[in-house]
C-alpha cells in the first residue's frame, strides 16, 4: 500500500507537468493577449505613448518573448508559489481568487449534498422496482434534470422565485449584504438565495447518479449470495441494506476525484445567467479577456485539486472495498 | 417413514379391486420424448443473440417509445424545408413577438370549420411601447394543406414553394409564435432539428471511432501503451471543459463558412467525449482477451488487429452502442451550451442552441415566454435517447 502511494505521487509529476503544458496551450491558443485589447482601447482614447508604455509591459510581464521562455517564467513561478498577477483586476492572483473560493465551496458542498440525498433514494428505490410504473416515473425526473438545459432552468427558476418569493434575481445573497463582513442576516440571506443554484447545478449530477446506482444496484440483485441470504431468511430491508447496496457505493466514491472540476466547469453556464459570486464566471472572463495568468494559475489549481481528489478516491475505494487491489497488475 | 407405513397398509373397509393390470408398451421408446420442448421454448433456445436481445428490449416499453419517437424525429431531418409552413429566414416585421396562434376545429358559434387559426390584431401602446396583439375571434384563417407558400430552396439546392400546410391567403400561421425579426418558431424550430440531431450523431461517430481505437490497442496490448494513454485520459478529464471548449472554439478562424464552423465544433465536441468510451473499451478488454476464445485465436495465429476487430469488439459491440446512444445527449447539451456561451453556432445558422441563446434573458422569460419551446424538443430529445440508452443497455446482456 505505501508503495503504491508513493509511486502514484512520483506519477503525479510528470501529469501535472503535462497538464500545465496543456493548460499554458490552451490559454495563449486565442490570437492577440491582453496587452493588445489595451493598446487599441488606449489609442482609441487619443492617448500619445501608448506604444511604448505597453512596451514597457510587455517587458515586465516576458510577453515579448517566445512561447517556450514565456512559459517557463510562469512554471517557476508556481512552483514558488507565486501565482502571478492579475491584468484585468490589477490584483495578485491570490486576492483575486481569495473571497471567492469560500462561496464556492458553500455551492459546492451543497450541490453535493442534495445531489447525494435526491439520487440516493430515488436509485435504489427505482432497482428493486425495475419496470414498475413507479420506477419510470422515478427515473423520469431524475432524468429530467439532465435533459432540462441549466441556464434555462436557471432562468425560469429566478423568475418564479422573484414573483412568488421576492427574492432580488441573480446573486448568493441581497443586494445589501454584498461587501460586507459576516452576519447572521448576511448567513440566512445566502441560505436563502442558495437553494435555486443548488437545484440547477445539482440537478444533472442527479441524473448520472440514479442511473449507475440503478444499474450497479441491478447487476448485484442478480447475484447468488442475494438469493442465499433471501433463501435464509433476511428480512428484505437489511438485506439489501447490508450486502449489494454496500457493493453498488463504488461510483459514488469513485466519484469524489472528478467532481469539483465537473461541478467548476458545468456550473460556470448557470453561474453566469445568475449572476453568482463564485469562481466559475471569473475563469470565463478571464478567460475571455486572455488575463492569462489569472486563468492559468486558475486551472493548475482546479488541476491539482482532481489529481489529488482521483488519488484519494482511489484509497478510499481500497479501504471501504477489500476486493480491490491497488498494487496489484492485471492478470496475464 | 410413519405416514408412508399407514399407507401400505392393508385397507379392509375399501372395496377390493383388481389391481392394476401390468402392461408392457410395444410401441419403441424414444428417449429423447421426455426432454421434447414446446415449440416456445424451441424458438427460445434456438433464438441468436440479437433476437433475444430484441425480446428484452421490447419490455423496456419506454425505451420502444423513445426509439419510435427519435425514428420520427429523425425522418424529419431531409423534409424539414416541406414540412416548415415558412422559409426560417423569412422576416415579418408586421408581426415581431407575436404570440403563439392556437390551432381550432370549431367557430366561436360552435360550427365545423376545420383546422384554423383566428386572425390577429396588432396595436403599439403608446404609452409602455409593448405590442400588443389581441385576437379576433370573427375572421378565421383555415389552413391549407400540401399547398405552395413560403419559397425556400430545397437542401439548398432547387427551388421549391411547396410545403405540409400554409396559413391562409393573407394571413399567418403562427403556432409557436414569432421573435424578435417576426421569424416563425416553428419552422425555425423545424429547421434548426437537421443540425442538432445531427451534430449529436456525427460528433459520436467521431468519438466512438477515437474511442474503439485508443481503447482496443490499450485494453489488448496492456503494458507501456496501457499506462500512456490512461495517463492522457487522466489528463484531458482533469482540465474543465469550458476552457478547452472555449480555446478551441478560438482557434476556429472566423472567416470559416458556418459548415465548416459545424464541423469543426463537432470534432471540439468529440475530441472531449472519447475518453469515457476508450476506458469502457479497454477495461472490457483487459478482462475478454483472457478468455479461451481469444487464446484459442492467438495460437491459430491470428493477429492482433483480427484478434480485436473479428473476436473481441463484436462480443461487447452491444454495450458500446448502448453506451455511444447514452452519450449522444451530452453532445446536444453541449452544443446548446456553447451556443448560448457565444461560442458555437452563430446565426444565420439555426440550430436549437442558437435559438435558446436568443431565449437568455429574463426578460423573455417574463414578457416572451414562447422564445422558450425550443427548449422543448431539447428536453424531449434528450430524454428520449436517455430511455432507449437505458433499454438498450439492458438488452445488450440477453444471456444474463
Amino acid at each position: 500500500m505505501f508503495g503504491y502511494i508513493v509511486r502514484r505521487l512520483l506519477i503525479m509529476i510528470p501529469t501535472l507537468l503535462v497538464i500545465s503544458f496543456l493548460v499554458f496551450v490552451i490559454i495563449q491558443a486565442p490570437p492577440g493577449d491582453y496587452l493588445s485589447g489595451i493598446v487599441s482601447e488606449c489609442q482609441a482614447r487619443g492617448e500619445t505613448g501608448c506604444a511604448d508604455k505597453i512596451e514597457m509591459l510587455r517587458k515586465v510581464y516576458h510577453l515579448d518573448q517566445p512561447f517556450i521562455v514565456q512559459y517557463g517564467y510562469w512554471l517557476f513561478g508556481l512552483l514558488r508559489g507565486d501565482l502571478g498577477f492579475s491584468f484585468e483586476h490589477q490584483l495578485p492572483v491570490v486576492q483575486v481568487v481569495g473571497d471567492r473560493l469560500w462561496l464556492t465551496i458553500i455551492v459546492t458542498l451543497a450541490t453535493v449534498l442534495f445531489t447525494w440525498v435526491v439520487a440516493f433514494p430515488i436509485g435504489v428505490y427505482s432497482a428493486t422496482h425495475q419496470y414498475s410504473l413507479s420506477d419510470y416515473a422515478v427515473t423520469f425526473f431524475g432524468i429530467l434534470g439532465l435533459a432540462v438545459p441549466s441556464f434555462l432552468f436557471a432562468l425560469v427558476l429566478l423568475y418564479l422565485a422573484n414573483v412568488y418569493l421576492g427574492l432580488s434575481i441573480g446573486g448568493l445573497m441581497d443586494p445589501d449584504y454584498i461587501d460586507k463582513p459576516w452576519t447572521w442576516g448576511k448567513f440566512v440571506s445566502i441560505l436563502e438565495h442558495l437553494w435555486i443554484p443548488t437545484i440547477v447545478i445539482g440537478g444533472s449530477g442527479t441524473a448520472g447518479m440514479i442511473r449507475r446506482l440503478r444499474a450497479n444496484l441491478l447487476d448485484e440483485l442478480h447475484k447468488q449470495y442475494v438469493v442465499t441470504a433471501r433463501a435464509k431468511g433476511l428480512p428484505p430491508g437489511r438485506l439489501l441494506l447490508k450486502y449489494p447496496l454496500r457493493m453498488s457505493l463504488n461510483p459514488f466514491i469513485a466519484d469524489i476525484g472528478t467532481l469539483l472540476p465537473e461541478l467548476v466547469s458545468g456550473a460556470v453556464v448557470v453561474s453566469v445567467v445568475m449572476s453568482l459570486p463564485t469562481t466559475g464566471p471569473m475563469l470565463l472572463e478571464a478567460l475571455q479577456s486572455q488575463d492569462m495568468y489569472l486563468a492559468g494559475s486558475f486551472l493548475m489549481f482546479l488541476a491539482l485539486l482532481t489529481v489529488v481528489g482521483v488519488l484519494l478516491s482511489d484509497l478510499a475505494l481500497a479501504a471501504l472495498d477489500p476486493r480491490i487491489r491497488l498494487g496489484g497488475s492485471a492478470t496475464k | 417413514m410413519r405416514k408412508s407405513d399407514s399407507n401400505l397398509a392393508p385397507r379392509t373397509d375399501a372395496v377390493t379391486r383388481d389391481p392394476i393390470p401390468h402392461v408392457v408398451s410395444v410401441e419403441p421408446f424414444d428417449p429423447y420424448s421426455v426432454e421434447q420442448t414446446t415449440a416456445e421454448q424451441e424458438r427460445y433456445f434456438r433464438a441468436s443473440q440479437w433476437q433475444m436481445m430484441w425480446w428484452r428490449f421490447r419490455r423496456h416499453r419506454l425505451a420502444v417509445l423513445s426509439a419510435a419517437f427519435l425514428l420520427l424525429l429523425y425522418a424529419s431531418v431531409p423534409i424539414s424545408e416541406f414540412l416548415a409552413p415558412y422559409n426560417y429566414q423569412t422576416k415579418d416585421p408586421a408581426h415581431i413577438y407575436a404570440p403563439p396562434q392556437a390551432l381550432h376545429l370549431f367557430d366561436a358559434a360552435g360550427a365545423f370549420v376545420g383546422p384554423f387559426v383566428y386572425s390577429y390584431d396588432f396595436k403599439l401602446n403608446k404609452t409602455t411601447f409593448k405590442r400588443e396583439y389581441t385576437i379576433d375571434t370573427s375572421k378565421t384563417q383555415p389552413l391549407r394543406f400540401f399547398c405552395f407558400g413560403d419559397k425556400y430552396l430545397f437542401w439548398g439546392l432547387v427551388d421549391a414553394r411547396f410545403h405540409l400546410f400554409c396559413p391562409a391567403e393573407k394571413g399567418t400561421v403562427h403556432l409557436f409564435g414569432t421573435d424578435q425579426l417576426g421569424r416563425d418558431m416553428l419552422s425555425r424550430l423545424i429547421y434548426g432539428a437537421r443540425i442538432s440531431l445531427t451534430i449529436g450523431l456525427v460528433g459520436v461517430a467521431l468519438s466512438f471511432t477515437l474511442g474503439i481505437i485508443i481503447g482496443g490497442l490499450a485494453g489488448y496490448y496492456g503494458g507501456w501503451i496501457d499506462d500512456l494513454t490512461q495517463r492522457l485520459i487522466e489528463i484531458l478529464r482533469s482540465l474543465p471543459h469550458i476552457p478547452l471548449w472555449m480555446s478551441l472554439s478560438a482557434i476556429l478562424p472566423r472567416t470559416w463558412s458556418p459548415l465548416i464552423v459545424y464541423f469543426g465544433i463537432t470534432i471540439i465536441l468529440a475530441l472531449l467525449e472519447w475518453t469515457g468510451l476508450a476506458r469502457a473499451v479497454r477495461s472490457k478488454l483487459l478482462s475478454l482477451r483472457e478468455e479461451d476464445f481469444c487464446v484459442a485465436a492467438q495460437l491459430m495465429g491470428a493477429r492482433p488487429r483480427r484478434i480485436i476487430g473479428r473476436h473481441l469488439l463484436p462480443s461487447f459491440m452491444s454495450h458500446l452502442i448502448a453506451s455511444a446512444t447514452l452519450s449522444i445527449p451530452s453532445m446536444i447539451l453541449g452544443e446548446t451550451a456553447l451556443s448560448y456561451l457565444g461560442l458555437g453556432l452563430r446565426s444565420p445558422i439555426t440550430s436549437w442552441g442558437v435559438l435558446l441563446n436568443e431565449a437568455q434573458n429574463i426578460n423573455v422569460v417574463a414578457l416572451y415566454p414562447w422564445l422558450m419551446l425550443p427548449a422543448l424538443p431539447v428536453i424531449l430529445v434528450v430524454l428520449a435517447f436517455n430511455f432507449l440508452g437505458d433499454g438498450l443497455r439492458d438488452a445488450a446482456d440477453p444471456y444474463k
